[in-house]
């Protein structure tokens, strides 16, 4: 097999047990040739009719994989893309690599199996606001804080889609859908804070319209050692179309948006008018550019190993949207679950036989003769 | 019962002029009963090593409290462990203890009743204080009101003794106490004459950063047999010859460690690393704590955070090519269901191991049931059928977990394998089988396009089954131009794309099962012990209650009266020959720990009128009460023409 000039460690998992595994993908390769890492975004794509509603944010996002994913220089057969249930589940269908469709909420706990016994594959799960918050939360925050390698990419369009149009844990307090005709009643979840609550390794958020901003954050997320989560906003035209439009619409989302970038000052908003600088109390608060000293602005730092400063950046927005950070919010480094286990396994196996005889006679045997 | 008829030889002189007597029996039935904290499965797992180190036969039956250390000295707090053992071969834990030890008022009040008259009690009179005789409602001492004259009772100072024993170790009481265990180990190993050096060594091993703490225990069970050597108070011990076994090396093995040494096996044979997704859950966890001691055999152990990511996780890594296994009790499978139901529809190995209890939700944690049959056949949403292998005994938990591999991998189909909590922490002698004579598993993973598309390219279609077997190329990520794409959706035939084609659904429908009921070809033909072939009536029975109808034939035969014994290992499918066998017999006798889940099963497959016999109480079948309602029925069946008509 080829080895890929990439960031994902595809060295083979180095047990002797996992020799058929690596035969397999030799003969594979022997037959049909090197696995090609030179791809475009068409390469990527399936036979498969994308079946989204026409206008969905899905289709951007997609495309925006498509086109990023061959800059990796993985293989095709060595990505792996688990999903969920919902809208953004359908997923898999559309990418040209190994894929499961999974059930609700039980993407991350699959891919983990996966990873962790596969510590040479690209493992990727799409999720939604309702699966990975809702029936799926458990296994979210366990993934995240066990730090498997594997990338999350959240799509919330903060309603339940595929059921047509119920309030997600993400929808703001007071949403009127067809579950709630008087209004939400629920507090919804920041998934940034959630992820960052639950030690997440490496967080980040991106708009789905923005080909440049997801594709960055995209990037960083996919070169992460260890559970990745990239919150993407998508829009759902259909049953909470606008969601994001003050983030959006270049009249506002400039005064709204909060770019992350690393070692750069949070100054934003038109003329860099508004700045984040650090409250009484530990956390952060916005405040004009103009009325502070320019030492008291915050520079982004997203490698802070303690998660408070992080988590209080993801504090700054409100339900409404309006301060929202956009970009890498942490992205630390710390040991990875695979490549943990895998040291167990190599460790368990210096001084010991593996003979199978042995462990099945134990430490007290009897003989009976003939 | 012991012996009929004991035979006395005259003994060694012991030490002080003391003629002791050994008698010969051929079975014995001991059960050991104490508080939580007393040690007690401690001290029984030890004295099955030492009998089966001695070559007896025996089974045994540990039962415990769901809390981990209930009050002291009460009811609820009391653990017991039955041990069987004789000279010949036997398949239960006994129906009833000829010896009880009771380390307290609690585990005498709570076991008296099962200790037929006559029975010997020896109890810890240092325990018999009026506090803890008031704590389970004795007004009196019972040691001492003659309320046990049916029964032999030797009340003895055990506690007394060890700290007699141990007063030069510079250990605090407290501590000194907790090793009357290992005293009244001592006393019954020289009892039943037991080889003692394995358990010498075994608290040394265990208690190798602790010296002062392993010496202390051996001079506790040194001070127990040198007591019963000297003591007036038993003046008989007892002799059990080793048991005929068939030539080979044996140890002893419970279901649990049996299980999971069958599983790791199974990945070598398979050539597959194996992936264990768990939850911790009673009666099941032991498998996954004996699992994660291997991981030189390349098994890898995930503590999930929950039941579902248990099974998700396995079934993730069976996706890349690991032979995926997720055990768990039954409220863990009700969790798991879901999952389950895709682990159907993706057609890709795992094995489902289910260590039964008493239900419903938590029901009896650490008791015995078998009432999880139409759950694993059933028990998802649609038609979703998946094979049901069941083990008969502890040791055979190996072999099941072989075969639970063996089925799943060949036909890609989840396998649930229904142990239960009796075989899980009771114990036999098991003959260690050589490797080279496991069955070999070995899988061929899909390497190269099986089909080609319209324009001729090769393509590879995940859903295109093997003819025989009708299982689906594994085909695993890395694998070169293989990439495709599973899931929960229906699939369209060969190509596995999503289809919601109603002619699709039916076939894959009827394929999905048509695959699981082929199954039946590839496995032996009914397992039928009727040794003058002659009976007219069967009784059939599945998993562990194995040993107890085996033990119940063999009375009714010893009555004269003639019966069949039918097991079925593979519950689903059940063997092809299955229908014709019970058609054989006039009456059919299915007795279970449930309410009759088998009884339907057969009842629906075959028309045959099974006679349901069942009992829920956490415990298994006493052969004894098995044999008065299978000769009942024996009895009461009058000749049909067919076998007693002259025309």
């Amino acid at each position: 097999m080829t080895t890929s000039p990439h960031v994902h460690d595809l060295g083979m998992p180095g047990t002797p047990i996992d020799a058929n595994i690596q035969q397999a993908i030799a003969d594979s390769v022997a037959t049909q040739g090197e696995k090609q890492t030179a791809l475009k975004a068409r390469d990527m794509k399936t036979d498969q009719e994308v079946r989204w509603c026409p206008g969905c944010g899905d289709y951007v996002i997609l495309n925006a994989v498509q086109s990023f994913l061959p800059s990796l220089g993985i293989a095709r057969e060595d990505m792996v893309i688990v999903s969920g249930i919902g809208c953004s589940s359908r997923f898999p269908y559309y990418m040209n690599t190994y894929g499961m469709h999974s059930i609700h909420g039980r993407a991350p706990a699959i891919a983990t199996g996966l990873a962790a016994s596969r510590p040479d594959l690209s493992v990727w799960v799409v999720t939604g606001d309702g699966d990975a918050l809702s029936i799926g939360g458990n296994h979210l925050i366990h993934a995240l804080r066990r730090n498997v390698n594997m990338t999350i990419l959240l799509f919330n369009n903060r309603i339940y889609g595929l059921t047509k149009g119920q309030y997600s844990p993400t929808s703001e307090v007071g949403k009127v859908t067809k579950s709630t005709p008087m209004g939400s009643l629920d507090h919804p979840f920041n998934p940034v804070s959630l992820a960052i609550g639950a030690d997440a390794t490496f967080v980040g958020r991106a708009m789905d319209s923005d080909r440049k901003g997801l594709t960055e954050v995209l990037r960083q997320a996919a070169e992460h050692e260890g559970t990745a989560l990239v919150e993407i906003y998508q829009n759902c035209n259909i049953f909470n179309d606008g969601a994001f439009d003050l983030l959006k619409d270049p009249s506002t989302g400039p005064m709204w948006t909060i770019p992350l970038v690393h070692g750069q000052p949070l100054v934003f908003g038109p003329d860099g008018a508004s700045c984040v600088v650090r409250d009484d109390f530990g956390g952060l608060r916005i405040a004009e550019t103009n009325q502070v000293d320019a030492s008291e602005i915050v520079v982004h730092d997203a490698t802070r190993e303690d998660p408070s400063y992080a988590f209080a950046l993801s504090r700054l927005s409100s339900q409404d949207l309006r301060y929202t950070p956009m970009g890498v919010f942490r992205a630390v480094r710390k040991p990875t679950y695979d490549r943990m286990m895998a040291d167990q396994l190599e460790e368990a196996r210096t001084g010991s036989t593996g003979d199978l005889g042995a462990l099945l006679a134990g430490n007290d045997t009897w003989t009976v003769s003939a | 019962m012991t012996a009929l008829e004991p035979s006395t030889t005259p003994g060694s002189s012991a030490p002080g002029g003391l003629v002791k007597s050994v008698v010969e029996l051929d079975r014995v039935v001991i059960r050991l009963a104490g508080d939580s904290g007393d040690g007690m499965q401690l001290t029984g797992n030890r004295f099955t090593s030492e009998t089966a180190s001695f070559g007896n036969d025996l089974s045994t039956l540990p039962n415990f409290p769901a809390e981990i250390r209930a009050p002291t000295g009460t009811l609820p707090g009391v653990s017991s462990f039955q041990l069987h053992f004789a000279d010949h071969d036997i398949m239960t834990p006994g129906d009833a203890p000829d010896v009880l030890v009771a380390m307290n008022p609690a585990a005498l009040k709570a076991n008296l009743a099962d200790l037929p008259g006559g029975g010997l009690v020896i109890a810890d009179s240092d325990e018999f204080t009026p506090r803890n005789l008031a704590k389970v409602g004795y007004a009196t001492n019972p040691l001492e009101d003659g309320s046990l004259d049916g029964w032999q009772v030797v009340a003895v100072p055990l506690t007394g003794m060890t700290l007699e024993a141990l007063k030069d170790t510079g250990l605090g009481k407290k501590e000194a106490e907790r090793s009357k265990n290992m005293f009244t180990l001592g006393l019954l190993s020289w009892m039943y004459h037991r080889p003692t050096e394995g358990t010498v060594r075994f608290l040394e091993r265990q208690f190798r950063r602790k010296p002062e703490i392993a010496a202390a225990n051996i001079a506790a069970f040194r001070a127990g047999y040198n007591y019963g050597e000297t003591t007036e108070a038993f003046a008989v011990s007892y002799e059990i010859k080793p048991a005929p076994m068939a030539p080979g090396r044996y140890r002893n093995i419970s279901g649990n460690q049996a299980l999971a040494l069958g599983l790791v096996a199974a990945g070598q044979r398979a050539g597959l690393p194996v992936f264990l997704g768990a939850y911790p859950i009673t009666p099941a966890s032991d498998i996954l704590h004996e699992l994660s001691r291997h991981k030189s055999f390349g098994v890898r152990t995930f503590q999930a955070e929950d039941e579902i990511a248990g099974i998700g996780s396995a079934l993730g890594a069976s996706f890349g090519g690991a032979l995926g296994v997720t055990t768990t009790s039954g409220p863990g499978v009700s969790l798991k269901s879901e999952a389950l139901g895709l682990a159907v529809m993706t057609e890709l190995p795992l094995v489902v191991v289910d260590v039964q209890r008493g239900g419903p939700s938590t029901g009896l944690p650490t008791k015995t049931e078998q009432s999880d049959l139409l759950q694993a056949m059933f028990g998802r949403n649609g038609e979703a059928p998946l094979p049901v292998i069941a083990p008969r005994s502890p040791g055979d938990c190996f072999d099941a977990a072989l075969e639970a591999a063996r089925i799943a991998l060949k036909y890609r189909t989840p396998v649930m394998l229904l142990s239960d909590g009796y075989l899980a922490n009771g114990a036999e002698p098991w003959a260690v089988p050589a490797v080279e004579d496991l069955p070999d598993l070995t899988v061929d993973f899909a390497t190269e396009p099986n089909g080609a598309a319209a324009d001729g390219t090769p393509e590879f279609l995940p859903y295109l089954r093997d003819p025989q077997t009708l299982a689906r190329p594994w085909a695993v990520p890395g694998t070169a131009g293989m990439q495709h794409r599973i899931g929960g959706l229906e699939k369209a035939d060969k190509s596995g794309n999503i289809s919601y084609d109603p002619a699709n659904h039916d076939l894959m429908t009827r394929l999905r099962q048509a695959k699981v009921d082929g199954i039946a070809a590839d496995i032996p033909p009914t397992d039928v012990d009727d040794p003058d072939g002659d009976a007219r009536v069967a009784v059939i029975g599945w998993g562990s209650t194995y040993g107890p109808i085996g033990a119940a034939c063999r009375r009714i035969r010893r009555s004269g009266r003639k019966v069949a014994q039918i097991h079925l290992r593979h519950v689903n499918p059940m063997p092809a020959d299955l229908g014709e066998v019970l058609g054989r017999y006039d009456r059919v006798v299915c007795p279970e720990m449930n309410l009759g889940q088998l009884a339907l099963l057969l009842r629906a497959r075959y028309l045959v009128d099974v006679q349901s016999h069942t009992q829920v109480r956490g415990l298994p079948f006493r052969a004894a009460e098995l044999a008065a309602v299978v000769q009942d029925v024996i009895d009461s069946t009058t000749p049909t023409a067919s076998t007693g008509g002259t025309q």
